[in-house]
């Protein structure tokens, strides 16, 4: 099992980024910064399901890490990473009381995410103005969320890493 | 306990979709005409200018352009590679925002002290 869990976390790791690269690819379609279908939270809450919740956090960070190597600024790190820690807390945390589906978790990653960006913008802008996007971000979170949590379930439901 | 999953899931969404219902009444939902854009630059105001005089403005040495025509502001030129700022569109209530990452640079509509927005509220 422990060769096939470093296969598996491998392509997580490569799945969440080439989503994230993919979305970098779509234009902002909204006048809001920042809204977007968050595709490599797929990956992410798919771990967190089939190996746990160590694994999942070591893959959002390492993808963070890498996307803002590769096709990302300095800045960009700041926002991803503010919005990784707090969606991967709300999730494992969500996940741990064990009442709620993948579907659930997954939403409460993308607001949360939403809500950590937003917040580090109004701490590097030093300035609170930025709290017009949030309602907007957190209905797109929301949204996000639902589409993710639908395709990682059925994921989580189809592959079998045990055979 | 499949089903009590799906109520709990519906539950939490629906709590959420309240928090922004209300986090939109509290910050966004400013439907005021506005009398002034307002430039921060890390949260510093560095410029201020009024809606009703339309003309065209270099911000912050030059990094983004501002005009300002027929009671509306937005950015038409930017120094970055992505320009999200510059199809962020055109403001003029109250609250809203054109903001440029890059460039550390957010551009607001207020009442403005000289706009008159005291006599009608």
């Amino acid at each position: 099992m422990r060769t096939k869990k470093v296969a598996v976390m491998g392509l997580a790791v490569t799945l969440a980024m080439i989503l994230s690269f993919v979305e970098s690819q779509v234009p902002a379609f909204v006048a809001v910064p920042g809204v977007k279908m968050g595709l490599a939270n797929i990956a992410v809450v798919f771990v967190l399901y089939k190996l746990g919740w160590r694994e999942a956090a070591l893959i959002s960070l390492l993808r963070v890490f890498l996307v803002s190597l590769l096709f990302g600024n300095f800045a960009s790190l700041f926002y991803s990473l503010a919005g990784a820690v707090l969606s991967l807390a709300g999730m494992i945390a969500l996940k741990k009381t064990g009442l709620f589906s993948e579907i659930a978790v997954s939403v409460s990653g993308g607001v949360l995410h939403n809500v950590g960006q937003i917040a580090m913008a109004c701490l590097l802008l030093q300035t609170d103005v930025l709290r017009y996007y949030l309602p907007f971000l957190v209905l797109s979170g929301i949204l996000a969320g639902i589409v993710i949590g639908l395709l990682a379930g059925v994921l989580i439901k189809r592959i079998r890493l045990e055979a | 306990m499949k089903k009590n999953t799906i109520l709990r899931d519906a539950a939490l969404i629906l709590v959420l979709l309240l928090v922004a219902g209300t986090l939109y009444f509290a910050f966004s939902a400013n439907k005021e005409e506005g009398a002034c854009a307002v430039v921060l630059k890390e949260g510093e105001e560095i410029g201020r200018y009024p809606l009703n005089k339309d003309g065209v403005f270099s911000l912050n040495g030059g990094s983004n352009t501002l005009v300002i025509e027929n009671g509306y502001a937005w950015l038409s030129e930017a120094s970055c590679p992505d320009k999200i700022c510059v199809h962020m569109g055109k403001i003029h209530l109250n609250g809203q925002l054109i903001v440029c990452l890059p460039n550390a640079l957010i551009v607001t509509v207020e009442g403005g002290d000289d706009g008159g927005v005291d006599i009608f509220s």
